[in-house]
């Protein structure tokens, strides 16, 4: 990967409206944002301050309606929607809110997911399975279902399943936000050790003080601009 | 192959939903099954005819008879192999009309090679051949009425009464057998030479002529030179492939062919909105569950084929054990032999059903397909939000 | 009582009211049904327009003989004694002419049909001058009745419609006599509107009967005085008849080939009802999951399990009954009175006939709906009442 100056991921006059009805929304208005690799940044501002736009942006899921976006070298607001999902499967790895784990399949089996894209064999698979449980700490309940898990184990396997294939990034919407106080903190330790041992950069939205307090770095949306200040 | 325990992890969320559409499924190829194999029955006569068989009749209709002095001038016809005859007798058994099963005097020997489809042991042959009231049975026949080598059956005929007006009495003396489901396993055949002498009126009269070509692609030729033969005679005759004719006799009972087309068409319709419908709930109910996926980096194309691919596997699963169990019953014989004798599903129709099922999963889940490969990954995920 | 009655009306209201809600998978349910419904009447009419072409209109006053032991008048044979016989015996209606009785002679044609240019067995009949007063009600509907003795035709509706060159005017040659249509017929019951007639006496001749007939065809002088004519008959040594009224022969003729098609047509309904019940039970079971909360929020309110039992099976019971409804009118239209010609086994003859949607049919299809609709209904309702309350309350 081609890295400039240590920049992972570069946002440039960025702006992203929406049409709702006939109103016409502007989400983002000229945003600007570089995220150097090996941070944990926290992004943090009230709902409807676009966090989650800005995070699909970064993560490919959606395009800006001008303005670039560069991850790791590569402008993908430019790529088609069919190169978007090939380098998805790449480069992002993505932790839910609500986890979001397919019920049907066991906690190893949705870790599986992602590398069903790729081209390794299954016994590969299963030891990259195996590495991603084992680091997020679940090498125990590998053959449970989601509904048999608690929701911090819930997440667990979230994450696990995000850094299987080894991404270059980690996006998480909201981590702890459907957490109780004492699993939310054992996956927030979790994030930290994966961002400190592993060298993986993370972008984090939340609106929890606590939470973005382990971050490296927090910056603040408000009305589509971002500052490093929270607003008042 | 690896995303296939995908699929059928998914085709496990809701069990209920996916046996109930399976059954449907099911039931429609149970279904097509059994009309293809009615079908064949009703148009036996065109698939089991002889490529190198004439039929010729009396040219105004089929109840009248020909002289049986007419075998061997078609037999001095250039390009005729064998000509043999058969009289339509009307045999009532047991004074009981229902009781109805085809009934002929035929001449033994040159009807047997006429239909190689009908085997008969060579001893059993032997046996009738040296009994006068022998008669040779098929065998569903035989099972019909509980028959057994030895028995002796008295037979009425309302065309034929026979001299002092007594009931005509056969010795069954052998049960044939056909080959390759060609030819009528429910046919009851005796010796002419018994009934001409023991009938009171028509002696010397035969109902119809089987005549074998050497050359089948001079059919036509050969079947003009029969006609011309006995053109201007009291009895004229009318001359064709046994193919064409049977096709005739096909046609009088009405289109069946089109009626069972109307009848799948809504059976497979009806299914179709059964299993699309089912599909397009599961897609509906899956919305954040095919975000995720797309988020990870699965390509439209990807999840269009998964979900693709479910309602192929279902329609294909219960098109399968579908066209199975009408296999299976159908190989069992028919259940209305005196009906229906020829009853079977030939391999073609297994294949089209295959296509079928396959065709049906593809449409049954294009559209709800189309719906989750058209969702916006943005969106998906919204919505548990 | 009437609060466990209004319960189950509201509840059932409220059900009915949310259809919309679920139009895709209800529309189903109704359109399976109307798919079995139309594919059921659409079978059996054939079977009941088959059947309606083979009965008597009007009192059954015509007594038919043939030779005992024949089980058509294809395999009939009678003599010209005998005939005479039968015309002298006691019960027959008479005219200043004599008696209003015809002797017949039935025989088989070939024609080509003019959809498909095949052959087909055209029944031909030769009658006496009576068989149209014993008959009744024969029209000739276009050109004119044979002349006795000559070489005319007339030519049932039916028969002129399927088969080519049956137009007035035009000659057909039979074996080798050349037969002149004269005139188009309707009226008789049974196959008469499917058949060539022509004076008996031409025909004897041209088919080599000499002196001989098939059956005879006897106007009553009442239809009580049929048993008296059939006494006559059998208890005279010298005729060896058996006889019958006109309707029941045509009953017997028909039967093998009506019950032959309704068990088709009953085989094919049932199987396709299957395959309906299972699409009506998944919707409903979709209905029901989809409701998980709102059935659990009516059960927390104080409504009992029994009212919402019954509200299902209602909805279900009214999504089939529309749909049978729906299902049954569309196969009236597409088949009431469409016009078909089947060979009939028992006689080796075609025969025309329409298809009817009969009133009866109908009743059997809403009651073959209503039965997949309560059955549909049935195992979604009981889960619906048990599941437990409050763990319907957390579903989403």
């Amino acid at each position: 990967m081609s890295e400039s100056n240590g920049v992972l991921v570069r946002v440039e006059n960025v702006e992203k409206n929406f049409q709702r009805g006939s109103e016409k929304v502007h989400v983002l208005s000229g945003l600007n944002l570089e995220v150097p690799d090996g941070t944990f940044l926290a992004l943090m501002g009230p709902s409807g301050s676009g966090k989650s736009t800005l995070l699909n942006l970064i993560g490919g899921l959606d395009r800006p309606t001008t303005g670039s976006v560069e991850v790791g070298g590569d402008r993908i607001d430019k790529l088609s929607g069919r190169q978007l999902a090939a380098w998805r499967a790449r480069h992002i790895g993505f932790i839910f809110q609500f986890y979001n784990l397919l019920p049907v399949l066991t906690a190893e089996r949705n870790v599986e997911l992602p590398l069903l894209l790729t081209h390794l064999s299954k016994s590969e698979r299963r030891k990259h399975v195996e590495t991603a449980l084992d680091v997020v700490g679940l090498s125990h309940r590998t053959r449970h279902y989601p509904r048999q898990l608690s929701g911090g184990e819930q997440q667990r396997v979230g994450i696990a399943r995000a850094i299987v294939t080894d991404p270059t990034l980690l996006l998480c919407d909201e981590p702890t936000g459907d957490l109780d106080r004492k699993s939310g903190d054992d996956i927030l330790e979790l994030l930290q050790a994966l961002n400190r041992d592993h060298g993986k950069t993370i972008v984090m939205v939340t609106h929890d003080p606590h939470a973005s307090a382990r971050a490296s770095h927090t910056v603040y949306l408000d009305k589509g601009q971002l500052s490093l200040e929270p607003p008042e | 192959m690896k995303f296939l325990s995908l699929v059928w992890s998914n085709l496990k969320r809701k069990k209920t939903r996916t046996a109930l559409t399976l059954l449907s499924v099911f039931v429609a190829f149970v279904l097509f099954g059994l009309l293809c194999a009615i079908k064949e029955a009703f148009t036996a006569g065109v698939t089991m005819a002889g490529a190198d068989r004439l039929i010729s009749r009396h040219k105004v209709s089929l109840i009248m008879t020909l002289p049986v002095t007419y075998g061997p001038r078609m037999e001095a016809i250039d390009g005729v192999d064998l000509a043999t005859h058969w009289t339509w007798f009307n045999g009532i058994y047991q004074d009981e009309p229902k009781n109805f099963f085809g009934s002929f005097p035929v001449e033994p020997i040159s009807f047997l090679e006429m239909y190689p489809e009908y085997t008969l042991p060579e001893d059993q042959l032997k046996a009738w051949l040296n009994t006068r009231t022998g008669a040779v049975v098929g065998t569903t026949l035989v099972e019909r009425f509980q028959w057994k080598i030895g028995d002796r059956i008295p037979l009425k005929s309302p065309i034929w009464p026979r001299e002092g007006d007594e009931a005509w009495e056969f010795d069954i003396v052998g049960i044939y057998g056909t080959t390759e489901n060609r030819g009528d396993p429910s046919g009851f055949f005796f010796r002419y030479d018994y009934f001409d002498e023991g009938r009171v009126n028509g002696k010397g009269e035969v109902g119809w002529y089987m005549v074998r070509v050497a050359d089948p692609d001079r059919a036509d030729e050969i079947a003009a030179a029969i006609d011309a033969e006995f053109a201007n005679s009291p009895y004229e005759t009318k001359t064709e492939p046994e193919g064409a004719f049977a096709q005739g006799f096909v046609q009088q009972m009405g289109n069946i062919g089109a009626m069972l087309v109307a009848i799948l068409s809504a059976v497979f319709f009806t299914i179709l909105l059964v299993a699309g419908n089912t599909m397009a709930q599961s897609v509906r109910e899956r919305t954040e569950e095919l975000g995720v996926l797309k988020a990870m980096g699965f390509s439209n194309g990807l999840v269009l084929s998964l979900v693709l691919a479910e309602s192929c596997v279902i329609a294909l699963l219960g098109g399968l054990a579908g066209l199975g169990v009408a296999w299976a019953i159908t190989a069992g014989g028919s259940p209305v032999p005196d009906m229906l004798p020829v009853f079977f599903l030939p391999k073609p129709y297994l294949v089209i059903g295959v296509g079928l099922a396959l065709g049906l999963g593809l449409i049954a889940g294009i559209f709800p397909a189309i719906q989750a490969m058209r969702l916006q990954v943005a969106d998906a995920l919204r919505r548990n939000a | 009582m009437i609060n466990w009655l209004n319960q189950v009306i509201s509840v059932s209201l409220f059900n009915l009211r949310t259809i919309p809600e679920r139009m895709g998978s209800s529309l189903t349910a109704a359109v399976g049904i109307a798919g079995v419904v139309a594919v059921l009447v659409g079978v059996l009419s054939i079977a009941e327009g088959f059947r309606e072409a083979m009965t008597v209109s009007g009192p059954d006053d015509v007594a038919i003989v043939l030779r005992s032991g024949a089980d058509s008048e294809m395999t009939s044979g009678l003599s010209r004694e005998e005939v005479r016989l039968i015309l002298d015996a006691p019960g027959v209606a008479r005219t200043d002419e004599g008696p209003l009785a015809s002797a017949e002679l039935f025989v088989m044609v070939n024609l080509p049909t003019r959809s498909t240019g095949t052959d087909a067995n055209v029944p031909f009949r030769g009658v006496g001058q009576s068989a149209f007063g014993v008959r009744g009600d024969i029209d000739i509907v276009e050109g004119r009745n044979f002349e006795p003795g000559r070489n005319e035709v007339i030519v049932g509706v039916g028969a002129a419609g399927t088969y080519a060159g049956m137009d007035v005017g035009n000659t057909v040659r039979f074996g080798q006599t050349d037969w002149k249509v004269v005139g188009i017929f309707s009226g008789g019951s049974g196959s008469a509107e499917s058949e060539v007639w022509t004076d008996s006496a031409v025909l004897q001749p041209a088919f080599n009967r000499s002196d001989s007939f098939q059956s005879v065809y006897a106007k009553l002088a009442s239809p009580s005085s049929f048993t008296e004519f059939k006494d006559a008959l059998t208890t005279n040594p010298q005729l060896k008849v058996k006889t019958l009224p006109h309707g029941e022969y045509l009953f017997e003729q028909s039967s093998l080939l009506t019950q032959f098609i309704q068990s088709i047509g009953y085989f094919i309904a049932a199987l396709m009802a299957l395959g309906a019940l299972f699409g009506a039970l998944n919707t409903m079971y979709n209905a029901v999951s989809s409701r998980t909360r709102e059935i659990a929020t009516l059960r927390a309110l104080g409504f009992g399990s029994g009212p919402i039992v019954l509200s299902i099976l209602f909805e279900s019971l009214v999504l089939a009954v529309v749909g049978g409804a729906v299902g049954a009118a569309a196969a009236y239209f597409a088949f009431d009175g469409f016009k078909a010609a089947t060979i009939n086994w028992q006689t080796f003859s075609q025969i025309a006939f329409s298809f009817a949607v009969t009133p009866r049919l109908l009743q059997t299809a809403i009651v073959w709906a209503a039965v997949i609709g309560l059955l549909g209904g049935f195992f979604p309702a009981i889960r619906a009442a048990r599941l437990p309350i409050a763990e319907g309350l957390r579903e989403s």
